[in-house]
């Protein structure tokens, strides 16, 4: 493999500059492709009722997204067992557009009894997974298989100050090793500064403590941009959130907040709560790399997983291939 | 437990945004990732030695690819592929181009177009083993599916060769074709254009498919479709560089002018760079994946007995088929291990019998020899024994002449003396 190289050149061109080949032209044009084929993203939030998980979600489109604004209900009923409701939205910003699905969990860690309660949650992101394997398998496929494996679960924790719950570290250390898990400090405006940096504290021992891979994990960290990045944003989980959906006058700007006899939390004021943060790592920069390891890890885990179910011999050492397995005789002939 | 799905799929219903959430930037990311990640593009070029294929290459990647030209004697024809690492601003390409050497050289050229198909296949066959993989690593895989074929058509001036229809035709299916005419400074402008119109109502009528610009996208659909008219593209290519007015550029040089390659009075060059490279390069990527790709795997999984629905019109996992398939071929392979084992047996045997036989014989020998030497033995202890009987007769004629001799000496001992001297002398 021998390396000539054209000359490099800057990003624009005379037509006729004979030395510039045009290979750069492929970014624009994978733009345009992206741009009309448009992305998919599905979250799912989970969390006890009463932690404002919708708010958050509002929030964060800033547009009605979140399934109470879509479903009016009289009144708010904890159902019987766990529903998994999921609600998409088409999105559109500036001729880029968005599939958002939002996966909302009435009922998680609201009963008396919440054994198993993460069961209902793992069914379902594996149904997504093997809905798209049974896709992928077929023999007449679609051109764009749709996704709708669960990118991103964000997982509320309850400001209580302490530590992590028995809850929180069933669900968690489950959940992580088959989605991306990202863990918010929920009403965060229930705690002060200090408090709040020794609760981050305190859960993220917790979360070592039980091995639980939070996103952004380690060990997927490509290069050492990619680790002194994440480094930073690791240093700040769990984000530390309030969500809002009214605004309010503040320093003659118009800015979403709560407004409280003492003072108007604004919410994207990083000095006042990591809303900021949360939705920079969400949606402006983290975003493809999310799906990415959705799609590249976890969904590859539950493929490896699936195929090596039916057809493992015990005493045989299953071929690695789906079809023309290799076989175990090695025939010499006299 | 229940699942309430609303509203997926085409029905999501359009929500307005009341501020900037900023996933805007996800074109960004996807290009950004991308970048990191680096291209690759493979791109097999198929005609007669001699047309300039390897001089196009240069001249359109502006750079020198190693190699030299090939001979005219090759006995079939056979696929060279290489790899280059092209860098330009930020974009790292992994272009591979693939040259067909000897194709239109040999006399009987019936089997030309199979060494070329068969390359294809292959190429096509490796991605969908990796596909098919249980533990797999799609993204860092070097993908080795040729994009793009250019066909070097020779510039008679004439017509298509039947080789060149042949051979079009079975790859139309397997791979995007763009035709291109080779070295066309060879033909006059009058005769460019008939040539071109010549060409491309033979293709039609013997419904070849050559890949067609998409016209889909706006921003690029009326350049597209202006340039879907002036194929095949009538090149020129040069690595040379001959001085115009105050500037170098690529040209070719005869007495009677000079051809420039990057003008577009005088060949198509400029327009195949601006298809090929700067307007397209994705879309044909994406259209061998999604078409010729997609083909190729059906017809194969087809064919080995994979299908969608059985007779019930149940859908049928893949995983299923794969099971019933898997202890079919178990089958087959535990009789052939039984068969394996019989006829080892059986020749276990033989050789036994063999080895016995020998031992027997052996033996057999053994007993002859000591019988033998037995004999031998004992007919020397009867001449031993029968020298002892003669040594013990003498010895006893001995005793026996010894005592006369002394009785015959007491009695006249002298004249016996005397006369044994006598005697003696």
């Amino acid at each position: 493999m021998s390396t000539p190289q054209p000359p490099a050149k800057g990003a624009s061109h005379a037509a006729g500059d004979f030395s510039y080949v045009g290979i750069d032209a492929i970014l624009e044009q994978m733009r345009r492709k992206a741009m009309k084929q448009g992305f998919e993203l599905n979250i799912m939030i989970v969390g006890q009722s009463g932690l404002g998980k919708s708010t958050l979600m509002n929030t964060l489109f800033k547009s009605k997204v979140s399934r109470k604004s879509v479903v009016s209900t009289p009144e708010e009923r904890i159902p019987k067992t766990i529903e998994i409701k999921s609600i998409s939205h088409d999105i559109e910003e500036k001729g880029v557009r968005m599939k958002l699905t939002v996966i909302d969990t009435p009922g998680f860690g609201d009963h008396i009894n919440n054994e198993n309660c993460w069961q209902p949650i793992m069914k379902f992101i594996n149904d997504q997974y093997e809905q798209y394997l049974q896709e992928e398998i077929n023999i007449n496929r679609k051109k764009r298989i749709p996704d709708s494996r669960v990118h991103c679960c964000m997982y509320f924790i309850p400001p209580t100050g302490h530590c992590l719950r028995p809850l929180d570290v069933e669900f968690m250390s489950r959940l992580s090793k088959v989605v991306n898990i990202v863990p918010v400090i929920a009403k965060a405006d229930t705690l002060t500064l200090e408090e709040r940096d020794f609760f981050k504290q305190t859960i993220r021992e917790g979360l070592r403590a039980n091995g639980i891979d939070v996103y952004p994990q380690e060990e997927f960290d490509e290069d050492s941009d990619d680790r002194m990045i994440n480094d930073k944003i690791r240093e700040m989980i769990p984000f530390a959130v309030v969500g809002s959906n009214q605004e309010y006058q503040v320093n003659g700007k118009r800015l979403l907040g709560r407004k409280t006899k003492w003072g108007t939390i604004e919410v994207e004021n990083i000095a006042h709560c990591e809303f900021a943060h949360l939705r920079d790592l969400l949606i402006r920069t983290h975003m493809q790399n999310i799906k990415d390891i959705t799609s590249s890890i976890h969904y590859e885990v539950y493929r490896v997983r699936r195929l090596n179910e039916t057809g493992a011999q015990p005493n045989a050492q299953p071929p690695n291939t789906l079809v023309n397995p290799q076989p175990q005789w090695d025939a010499t002939v006299f | 437990m229940k699942y309430l799905h609303q509203l997926k799929g085409e029905g999501a219903r359009a929500v307005p945004l009341a501020g900037h959430v900023g996933f805007d930037s996800m074109p960004d990311q996807l290009v950004n990732k991308s970048v990191n990640h680096g291209f690759c593009f493979n791109i097999l070029c198929v005609g007669e030695t001699g047309l300039g294929k390897s001089t196009l290459m240069d001249t359109l990647f502006n750079t020198k690819f190693e190699g030299e030209p090939t001979q005219h004697n090759q006995p079939g024809v056979q696929l060279k592929s290489n790899t280059y690492e092209l860098q330009e601003s930020n974009v790292r390409l992994k272009l591979t181009v693939v040259n067909t050497v000897g194709f239109g050289d040999q006399i009987n050229k019936e089997d030309s177009y199979k060494s070329i198909v068969e390359f294809i296949d292959t190429q096509f066959e490796a991605y969908l083993q990796e596909e098919l993989k249980i533990k797999r690593t799609l993204h860092s895989y070097h993908d080795t599916r040729i994009h793009a074929c250019l066909y070097f058509i020779a510039p008679t001036g004439h017509s298509l060769k039947s080789l060149d229809l042949v051979t079009m035709k079975k790859l139309d299916s397997k791979v995007n074709i763009i035709p291109i005419i080779a070295k066309s400074d060879a033909i006059s402008k009058s005769e460019l254009t008939k040539f071109k119109i010549k060409i491309t109502s033979e293709l039609v009528s013997n419904g070849v498919q050559i890949y067609q610009f998409p016209t889909d996208d706006e921003t690029v659909a009326e350049i597209n479709s202006t340039m879907n008219g002036h194929l095949p593209f009538a090149v020129v290519g040069s690595t040379e560089e001959v001085k115009i007015g105050n500037k170098m550029v690529k040209a070719r040089q005869y007495p009677w002018g000079t051809v420039q390659v990057e003008n577009e009075n005088h060949c198509d060059f400029v327009k195949l760079r601006e298809m090929l490279i700067r307007v397209n390069m994705e879309d044909l990527r994406e259209q061998t994946h999604t078409r010729h790709y997609e083909l190729y795997r059906r017809c194969k999984l087809e064919e080995m007995g994979f299908k969608d629905t059985d007779p019930d019109c149940k859908p049928f996992s893949l995983q299923e088929t794969y099971e019933a398939k898997r202890n079919e071929f178990m089958g087959d392979l535990q009789k052939k291990e039984e068969e394996m084992r019989q006829m080892f047996v059986q020749r276990v045997k033989e050789k036994e019998a063999e080895l016995k036989e020998a031992e027997k014989e052996l033996h057999e020998k053994f007993d002859r020899l000591k019988k033998l030497h037995q004999d031998e033995k004992k007919k020397l202890e009867d001449k031993k024994k029968s020298l002892d009987d003669e040594l013990n007769g003498f010895k006893q004629k001995k005793t026996a002449a010894e005592l006369l001799q002394s009785q015959a000496q007491q009695a006249g001992g002298s004249t016996t003396l005397k006369r044994d001297k006598e005697r003696k002398n």
